[in-house]
C-alpha cells in the first residue's frame, strides 16, 4: 500500500513557483517539464514522419511513376528524364528519412525521453532526474539532431538530388562517397552521432536514478515495471548506441579521410558495417518496444482492477529479452552470404525471443483473468496491442527461418512484420500511455469519445494498411521500390487505402488536442485528494500526486510499505 | 477495388502451371519451380497453421476476459497474481513448439543452402538401385536429381551493376576462349521513351508483351534439368539477386563472391527483382530467366558465342514444348 498519509505539496506554494517562460521551456532542469518537451518534439517529428510515409503510400496506391514526379515537375520545375530521375531519388529519400525520422525523433523520443521522463521518477518516489542539467542536454542535442537531418535532407547527397537515399540502413557502399558524395550523407552522419549521444547521455541518467533514487522499502523487486522497462533499455542504448557511433565514425572516415573499412577496393569488407549495424539495430528494436511493454503492463493491470500478474517473470522477461536481443543481429543479413551453420545458429537463437515474448502476452491476459474489466480509453489500446503485437511477433517467428527468409527478405513480409511490431506496436504502446498519463501530466481531461473514435480509426486503418502487405511479400513485392508490376496493385491499394484510414485517425486525435485545450475541463480528485481518475486499480505512485502534480514533488520522500509499487 | 473478388479468386483456381509472375490479389508465394522452393513453401504452410493457431488462442483468451471478467460480469477483481503451474506451461510449451519448427527449418535451409556434390548424388544413387533399395532411391531422388548430377553443373557468373546484371558462362567459350557475357537490362525504366531505346537497341517490336518492370533486353538462359551453380558479386553497391519462384535470393556483395544453386525441371519463364536499395534505379534491375530444353539451349549458347546476341534472344523467346507462350498474358 503505498503512502496515503504522504505530505505532498500542497500549501507549499513558496516551493513550487514556476520559472519564467525562457528558463521553464528553454534552461529546464525539471524532469516533468523536460518529459512533455520530449512529448511536444516527438509529436512534431511524428508529423513529419507521419508526412513522408503519406508520400509513400500516394505514390504506391498504383503502379507507375505518379506523385513523386507530380512533385518534381511542380515544385522544382524539372522536366523529362531529369524529372524522372529526381522523382526515383526523392523516393528513395523518402523512404530513408521516413525510417529514421519515426525511430531516432518519434518514438524513441516519445516513450524513452517523454513518457520515461515523466514517470520514472513519479513512479519510483524521486524529486527529479539524478542529473537534472544532464537531462536538458539530452533534450537539446536531441532537437539540434533532428536539425541536422531536416538539413540533410535539403542538401546534395547522391546522383539524382538532395538527400539520402540509401534507406535508413545506410548501408554502403551506397552510403560511401561512391554511392552518395554530397555532403548530405555526412550531415546525417553527425545527426546520428548527435542523437546517439543524446540518447546515451539519457541512458545512464535513467540507469542511476533507477539505481539509486528509489524511494526508502521501494527494492528492485517491487519497483513498478515501467521503470524496469526503462532501466532494460537504457542498459540496450548504453551498450548498442557506442557500436553504431563506432560504425559511423569509420564510415565518416571513408568519406572523408581515406580510410578503408567499408570499401572492398582498399581491402575492407561493407558486410563489416552490416554486423556493426544491426548489433546495434536489433537491440534497437527492443528499446523501441520494451517501455511499450511496460505501459501496457500498468495499463492491463489499472483496468483490470488486479496487480498484474507474474510481476517478476514480467521483469525478468523483458531482461531477457534484452539480453538475447544481443545475440541474434545477423537474423536480419541471411542473404549476405554468411556460412550456413552460423545462420542455423541465429535461427535458433532468435527464435529463443519467442518465449519471453510468449511469457509477457500470456501474463498480461492472465492479469486480465479473474479481473473485473473496465473498457476505458487506454485499456481499449492496451488489448488493441496485444492483439496487434501478437501478430507482428508471430510473422517474426516465420522471418527468424533462414530458409523461409531468403524468399521473404527484403519484400514487403518484412515491412508488414516490422510495421506490426513497431507501428501497430510501439505506437498503440505509446497512444495507449498518452491517454493512460494525459489527465496526470496536463491537469485536464480529454474527451473520451474522440480518443475512442481515433482508436477505432487506428485500429482498422493500419490493420487495412498493413496486413496486405504480408500478401505481397509472399508474392515476392521487393520493398523500397517506387514502381512496381501490376500484379501487385491490388494490396498496394488497399493498402494505400488503409493510410487515408489513420490519416483520419490523426485529425481526430489533434482535433481531442485542441477540444482538451480549449475546453479544460478539470481533472479528477478522488476522495483521498489524489489526482486519480482510474480508480482503485492504479497503485502505482504516481496517482497520489494531484494533477499535474506540482513542479517538485516529493519533497518528503514517500515510502514504500509491505507488498504494492506494483 | 472493383476486380479485388475476381483477382482473388482467379488466383486460388489458377492452375499453377509455372506462371512465375506475380498474381494480382494473390494471398501466398507464387507457385515453386524449383524443389527448393516446395520444400520452403511446404514448411511455410506448416508455419502458417502454427502462427495461425496461436493468433487465434490469443484472440480467443482475450475475447473470452473481454466477456467473462469485464466489470459489469464480474464485480470483485480475485487477488491471485501467480500461478506456477501455469507459468511453466506457458513457459515450456512454447520452447517445444519452437525445438519442432526448428526441427523442421535446419534440413530445409541446409538443403538449400549447402551446394550438393553432384559425384556423391550420381554414386548414392547407384549404389541404392544396386542394393535394390528402391524406396529409398524414390525418397533420395525426391530432393536430389542424378541424371542432372551426371551431367555436371551450368556455371554462371553474376554480378549486380547500378542498374543491370551482367551474366557470364564461363565453361561455354568460343575459339579465341572468351566467355560468354553479356549484360541484362531491364526494358523499363519509368520513362516514357523506354519502348523505343528498346527498339532502337534490339531490333525486336515486342515491347508491348512484355511484363512491365520485369522484363529484359537480354535474359539469362539455363538449360531445364540441370544443376545450375552461380557465383556473384556486385561491381559498385550491393544488389541482390532474387527469384521468387526458385525461393532464391543472394546479395551481390563487392569483394565477396557468394555462391547458389538452384535447379528448374519445367522450361518457361521466370521473373525476379533486385532485392537490395542499390540507389535511383534499384526497381528497374528485374531479373529475367528463361528455362529452356538442352537442345534450345546449345542453340543459344552457339548464337552466343558467334557474337549474335540478337538472334539468341530471340531463339528463346519461344520455348521449345511450351503450349503457351505467353503465360503472363492469361493472368490478369
Amino acid at each position: 500500500m503505498p503512502m496515503d498519509e504522504i505530505a505532498l505539496d500542497h500549501g507549499h506554494d513558496a516551493h513550487d513557483h514556476k520559472p519564467g517562460f525562457v528558463t521553464r521551456w528553454f534552461f529546464s532542469t525539471n524532469h516533468k517539464d523536460i518529459g512533455t518537451l520530449y512529448l511536444v518534439f516527438a509529436m512534431i517529428a511524428g508529423i513529419v514522419g507521419y508526412s513522408l510515409s503519406g508520400l509513400i503510400r500516394w505514390e504506391l496506391a498504383a503502379p507507375g511513376i505518379g506523385p513523386m514526379l507530380w512533385i518534381q515537375t511542380n515544385f522544382f520545375g524539372l522536366e523529362g528524364d531529369a524529372a524522372i530521375t529526381a522523382a526515383k531519388h526523392f523516393y528513395n529519400v523518402v523512404i530513408s528519412y521516413h525510417g529514421l525520422v519515426m525511430i531516432f525523433f518519434m518514438v524513441m523520443p516519445a516513450l524513452i525521453g517523454g513518457f520515461g521522463n515523466w514517470f520514472v521518477p513519479l513512479m519510483i518516489g524521486a524529486p527529479d532526474m539524478a542529473f537534472p542539467r544532464m537531462n536538458n542536454i539530452s533534450f537539446w542535442l536531441t532537437v539540434a539532431s533532428f536539425i541536422l537531418a531536416c538539413i540533410s535532407m535539403t542538401v546534395p547527397g547522391g546522383p539524382g538530388g538532395n538527400g539520402f537515399g540509401g534507406g535508413w540502413t545506410l548501408y554502403p557502399p551506397l552510403s560511401s562517397a561512391s554511392g552518395h558524395p554530397g555532403p548530405a550523407m555526412d550531415l546525417l552522419i553527425l545527426s546520428l552521432h548527435t542523437a546517439g549521444i543524446a540518447s546515451i547521455l539519457g541512458a545512464i541518467n535513467f540507469i542511476v536514478t533507477i539505481l539509486n533514487m528509489r524511494a526508502p522499502g521501494m527494492t528492485m523487486h517491487k519497483m513498478p515495471l515501467f521503470a524496469w522497462s526503462i532501466l532494460v533499455t537504457a542498459v540496450l542504448l548504453l551498450l548498442a548506441l557506442p557500436v553504431l557511433a563506432g560504425a559511423l565514425t569509420m564510415l565518416l572516415t571513408d568519406r572523408n579521410f581515406g580510410s578503408q573499412f567499408f570499401i572492398a577496393n582498399g581491402g575492407g569488407d561493407p558486410v563489416m558495417f552490416q554486423h556493426l549495424f544491426w548489433f546495434f539495430g536489433h537491440p534497437e528494436v527492443y528499446i523501441m518496444i520494451l517501455p511499450a511493454f511496460g505501459i501496457i503492463s500498468h495499463i492491463v493491470s489499472t483496468f483490470s482492477k488486479k496487480p498484474i500478474f507474474g510481476y517478476l517473470g514480467m521483469a525478468y522477461a523483458m531482461v531477457s529479452i534484452g539480453v538475447i536481443g544481443f545475440v541474434v543481429w545477423a537474423h536480419h543479413m541471411y542473404t549476405v552470404g554468411m556460412n550456413v551453420d552460423l545462420k542455423a545458429y541465429f535461427v535458433a537463437a532468435t527464435m529463443v525471443i519467442a518465449v519471453p515474448t510468449g511469457i509477457k502476452i500470456f501474463s498480461w491476459i492472465a492479469t486480465m483473468w479473474g479481473g473485473s474489466i473496465e473498457f476505458k480509453v487506454p485499456m481499449i489500446w492496451a488489448i488493441g496491442f496485444i492483439f496487434l503485437f501478437t501478430i507482428g511477433g508471430v510473422t517474426g517467428v516465420v522471418l527468424a527461418n533462414a530458409g523461409i527468409d531468403h524468399a521473404v527478405h527484403d519484400t514487403y513480409y518484412v515491412v508488414a512484420h516490422f510495421h506490426y511490431v513497431l507501428s501497430l506496436g510501439a505506437v498503440f504502446g505509446l497512444f495507449a500511455g498518452w491517454y493512460y498519463w494525459f489527465e496526470k501530466m496536463f491537469g485536464v481531461k480529454y474527451n473520451t469519445f474522440l480518443a475512442t473514435l481515433h482508436f477505432w480509426l487506428m485500429f482498422v486503418g493500419s490493420n487495412v494498411l498493413f496486413f496486405p502487405q504480408h500478401f505481397l511479400g509472399l508474392q515476392g513485392m521487393p520493398r523500397r521500390y517506387i514502381d512496381y508490376y501490376e500484379g501487385f496493385s491490388t494490396w498496394h491499394y488497399v493498402s494505400s487505402v488503409g493510410y487515408a484510414i489513420t490519416l483520419l485517425a490523426t485529425v481526430v486525435f489533434f482535433v481531442l488536442l485542441i477540444e482538451a485545450a480549449v475546453r479544460r475541463r478539470k481533472a479528477t480528485v478522488d476522495a483521498h485528494g489524489h489526482g486519480n481518475p482510474w480508480g482503485e486499480g492504479a497503485t502505482t505512485l504516481e496517482w497520489t500526486l494531484p494533477s499535474p502534480p506540482p513542479f517538485h514533488q516529493y519533497n518528503e520522500l514517500p515510502v514504500v510499505s509491505g507488498k504494492g509499487g506494483h | 477495388m472493383r476486380h479485388l473478388i475476381a483477382a482473388l479468386s482467379a488466383s486460388i483456381f489458377a492452375a499453377p502451371a509455372f506462371a512465375a509472375l506475380p498474381v494480382d490479389g494473390a494471398l501466398n508465394f507464387q507457385p515453386a519451380a524449383t524443389r527448393i522452393a516446395e520444400r520452403a513453401h511446404e514448411f511455410h504452410n506448416v508455419l502458417l497453421w502454427v502462427i495461425t493457431f496461436i493468433v487465434a488462442l490469443v484472440t480467443v483468451l482475450l475475447i473470452w476476459v473481454m466477456v467473462r471478467y469485464n466489470r459489469a460480469a464480474n464485480k470483485t477483481p480475485r487477488r491471485f497474481s501467480h500461478n506456477t503451474t501455469v507459468e511453466v506451461i506457458w513457459t515450456v510449451v512454447p520452447a517445444l513448439i519452437l525445438v519442432g519448427i526448428a526441427s523442421l527449418s535446419f534440413p530445409n535451409l541446409y538443403y538449400q543452402n549447402v551446394t550438393p556434390n553432384l559425384g556423391e548424388i550420381a554414386a548414392t544413387s547407384k549404389s541404392l538401385l544396386a542394393s535394390g533399395k528402391t524406396a529409398q532411391h524414390l525418397a533420395y531422388t525426391k530432393n536430389n536429381f542424378p541424371d542432372a548430377a551426371e551431367k555436371g553443373f551450368v556455371n554462371i557468373k553474376v554480378q549486380g551493376n547500378q542498374w543491370n546484371w551482367t551474366y557470364s558462362y564461363p565453361d561455354i567459350t568460343d575459339d579465341t576462349g572468351a566467355a560468354i557475357e553479356f549484360v541484362s537490362n531491364g526494358i523499363h525504366k519509368g520513362r516514357p521513351g523506354d519502348k523505343e531505346i528498346y527498339e532502337a537497341n534490339t531490333g525486336r517490336t515486342d515491347f508491348d508483351a512484355q511484363p512491365v518492370n520485369l522484363a529484359v533486353d537480354y535474359p539469362m538462359v539455363v538449360p531445364a534439368g540441370r544443376y545450375v551453380r552461380y557465383y556473384i558479386a556486385a561491381a559498385d553497391v550491393i544488389h541482390s539477386f532474387t527469384i521468387p519462384s526458385f525461393s532464391i535470393k543472394t546479395d551481390a556483395v563487392p569483394g565477396r563472391l557468394n555462391e547458389g544453386w538452384f535447379l528448374v525441371e519445367e522450361p518457361g519463364v521466370y521473373y525476379g527483382q533486385c532485392s537490395e536499395l542499390c540507389g535511383i534505379d534499384h526497381a528497374y534491375m528485374p531479373i529475367e530467366v528463361r528455362v529452356v530444353p538442352q537442345a534450345q539451349f546449345d542453340r543459344w549458347a552457339e548464337l552466343m558465342k558467334a557474337g549474335d546476341f540478337d538472334a539468341a534472344a530471340t531463339s528463346v523467346m519461344n520455348i521449345a514444348g511450351l503450349e503457351t507462350q505467353t503465360k503472363f498474358a492469361s493472368n490478369n
